[in-house]
């Protein structure tokens, strides 16, 4: 953002300052996650760098937290990833059916109440995640559905759900209905309609939701707090425990990895994002 | 329309209208039908459950239930002044002695004590008589019973019990607003040094405003900057605010708690600038300082995110025109863009308000005492005291706060606005 060279001195200094908060801000939002990546590597027990790290000796940087990770007895870690990959992946196609009916159905202008359902399909994004969780919480307890698989599924269907009927929403706004008329003019049933027609467009957001799904799932610690019994612990639980009772670098090799997963899915939103704006017709 | 005008029929031969209105029910229904499983899906495992979390915070069958006989009698006690007659006296006896009978003479004796302290030690003191059988049922219980102890000749103990009939209660709520019914059942504040909640729901406001605050601060140069750059260069900076918006929770936390402790990075850096001594290192975790911090660059994309794509939409050309116009662009900014941007300002402060506000994981592990909000004090109670109602009634103080300010979000810009990434 070059400036035009008749700028005033005054203007100028403006806009460095400008630019140097910005930097800061910038800065202050990427900088913390790179702490965690070299010292997951620390060859000592501590969570701080050694002198050995300040001048890069190659001896003081190690795969030990890694290879505890993984082979550690005691670790959990196994068990955790487990666990969380089968809830999260369950609870994201249990959300994308569920979002993505709804969406079909809200999208519709003969929807009534429409400002009433949306807002209650919503709430559970906007309701404090203590509070569901604690009515959670209540629900499974009264259904037995407490300290099981199933139950932290369905919890995370209810918090995941928003966020797919939000995005297939968004994607229906731009959805030109003409073309699944033409396939029912063309002798087409609404489910093959839906299915070679409709989900094919829609596929972007259905997926974005799903990852959203996905991600709120595999993070979630409040509501599995309260849900989780020994035999379900995932790796949210184990960090909570982890970082509560005592910080070990073994963490930080677990919170590299969530990194890095994060990074895979942040490329395939974007990714998504720019395919689907694509398929509407957006340019910006 | 006059009434001779014919009827316009389909080839049916129903009325048009009659065959649109048809139409348009079975469209109704069929979007319905299309959000009914989610609907009801919702409503059954969290709509209801939140209605139970009402349910229980106002309850207070367990006493009703446990002296029904008694709260029967007192029905005819009517002056309050004085002892209540014999048979209140008869009708407690009859029921305290089945509710030891059946052990569950402990738990009433600790209900009751709540509502007025000492009152364990004479129900226990009762209960070891009724126990040696010491009680004559064919004498005044009246008389025997107030012998037992004196606080038993206390008609204020007597009033406590009374108050206890109601199946409902607001008390749960008075507590969580440090406010109790005293003996003549009118509603008081505790004592000043122990109105910690109060103290609780004012931090978590403090905490939550001044973190949308900063937020905004350092959001929307930042906003402003990726809405104004290239495409090329924007598009890498953007990765600095969706990284840290798909990453786990726990693992920024985690990394605050890194930098944030004694030896951590930021107190070396301190040092080496000279601004503390390398034996001087400031607390920064584990107090006020670490949950601001932490929740900031947490909730910092909530902020940004709405922003930018308000900002996105607002053509360079009016700054344009307002300076060429003859605005400096300190006017520029203040008269035109920026007046454009407030709907992207109420987005984002209030997301990250709502969001602050029920702050829970950050707050329990770098808040320390100091720290801690209204949320931690609801876990507490959940899973240390086990006191399910207060928890259900302060989350219920919450959640009424929350749907305010969700309600003028959805006023101000709509639910359906919401965008995300």
């Amino acid at each position: 953002m070059a400036l035009p060279s008749y700028t005033e001195t005054r203007y100028r200094i403006w806009h460095y300052i400008y630019l140097t908060i910005c930097t800061f801000v910038f800065f202050f939002l990427i900088a913390p996650l790179f702490v965690i990546f070299p010292l997951s590597f620390n060859a000592e027990e501590f969570l701080v760098f050694s002198e050995g790290m300040k001048n890069l000796d190659p001896d003081a940087f190690s795969l030990r937290w890694y290879k505890d990770m993984i082979y550690g007895t005691k670790n959990p870690w196994g068990l955790a990833a487990k666990n969380s990959f089968i809830i999260a992946i369950f609870a994201t196609i249990g959300s994308i059916i569920l979002g993505t009916l709804a969406a079909l159905g809200l999208s519709s202008r003969h929807m009534p109440y429409k400002g009433l359902i949306m807002a209650t399909l919503i709430s559970p994004m906007i309701v404090p995640l203590i509070i569901s969780g604690v009515a959670i919480f209540f629900f499974m307890a009264k259904a037995g559905l407490a300290a099981t698989h199933t139950g932290i599924v369905l919890a995370h269907i209810i918090l995941g759900t928003p966020f797919v009927v939000i995005t297939v929403t968004a994607t229906l706004s731009g959805f030109d209905h003409s073309v699944t008329r033409a396939a029912a003019s063309l002798g087409s049933n609404p489910v093959n309609t839906f299915m070679k027609i409709t989900l094919p467009l829609i596929l972007p957001g259905v997926i974005s939701g799903g990852l959203f799904a996905f991600v709120t799932s595999f993070d979630e610690v409040v509501v599995v707090l309260f849900l989780a019994g020994l035999e379900n612990t995932t790796i949210p639980i184990q960090m909570w425990t982890g970082l509560r009772e005592q910080l070990s670098p073994t963490i930080l090799a677990v919170a590299t990895c969530l990194i890095l997963l994060s990074t895979l899915i942040l490329i395939s939103a974007e990714l998504l994002r720019r395919r689907s704006e694509r398929l509407r017709g957006i340019n910006r | 329309m006059s009434s001779e005008t014919k009827q316009i029929l389909t080839t049916d031969g129903i009325p048009l209208e009659v065959s649109l209105k048809k139409a348009e029910k079975k469209n109704k229904i069929k979007a319905f039908l299309l959000v009914a499983p989610l609907l009801l899906f919702l409503v059954i495992t969290y709509i209801f459950p939140i209605g139970d979390m009402f349910m229980r915070s106002v309850d207070d069958k367990m006493i009703t239930n446990m002296l029904p006989k008694t709260f029967k009698a007192m029905e005819k006690w009517e002056n309050l002044e004085e002892l209540p007659p014999e048979e209140v006296y008869q009708s407690f006896y009859e029921d305290y002695k089945l509710l030891a009978e059946n052990q569950q003479h402990g738990k009433l004796g600790q209900r009751l004590n709540k509502e007025k302290n000492g009152f364990n030690t004479i129900t226990k003191k009762l209960f070891r008589q009724i126990k040696r059988k010491k009680i004559d049922e064919s004498i005044s219980i009246k008389e025997q019973i107030n012998k037992l102890h004196k606080r038993w000749r206390n008609v204020e103990y007597w009033l406590a019990i009374k108050r206890t009939a109601p199946p409902y209660t607001v008390a749960k709520y008075l507590k969580g607003m440090d406010m109790y019914f005293d003996s003549d059942g009118s509603i008081t504040q505790v004592e000043e040094d122990r109105r910690i909640h109060r103290i609780l729901w004012l931090r978590t406001l403090e905490i939550a405003f001044f973190v949308t605050l900063f937020s905004f601060f350092m959001g929307y140069p930042i906003a402003h900057l990726l809405a104004t750059l290239p495409m090329k260069y924007s598009n890498l900076l953007m990765i600095c605010v969706l990284l840290p918006f798909w990453t786990s929770l726990l693992v920024r936390t985690a990394s605050w708690m890194i930098l944030l402790q004694q030896q951590g990075l930021v107190n070396d850096f301190f040092v080496m600038i000279g601004l503390v001594g390398d034996d001087n290192r400031p607390e920064m975790m584990y107090n006020k300082v670490g949950t601001y911090v932490a929740m900031t660059q947490i909730l910092l994309p909530f902020m940004v995110l709405p922003l930018y794509s308000v900002m996105k939409t607002i053509s360079p050309s009016l700054m344009r025109a307002g300076k060429s116009l003859g605005g400096t662009p300190f006017v520029a900014f203040w008269k035109v863009y920026f007046p454009l941007t407030i709907p992207g300002i109420g987005a984002g402060c209030l997301l990250v308000f709502i969001l602050a506000i029920g702050y829970y994981i950050t707050p329990a592990l770098v808040g320390g005492a100091s720290g801690t909000l209204i949320s931690n004090q609801i876990a507490f109670h959940m899973k240390t005291t086990l006191d399910w109602s207060f928890a259900s009634a302060m989350g219920l103080m919450l959640l009424t706060g929350v749907l305010v300010i969700y309600w003028i979000y959805n006023k101000l810009v709509g639910v359906d606005n919401i965008k995300l990434g």
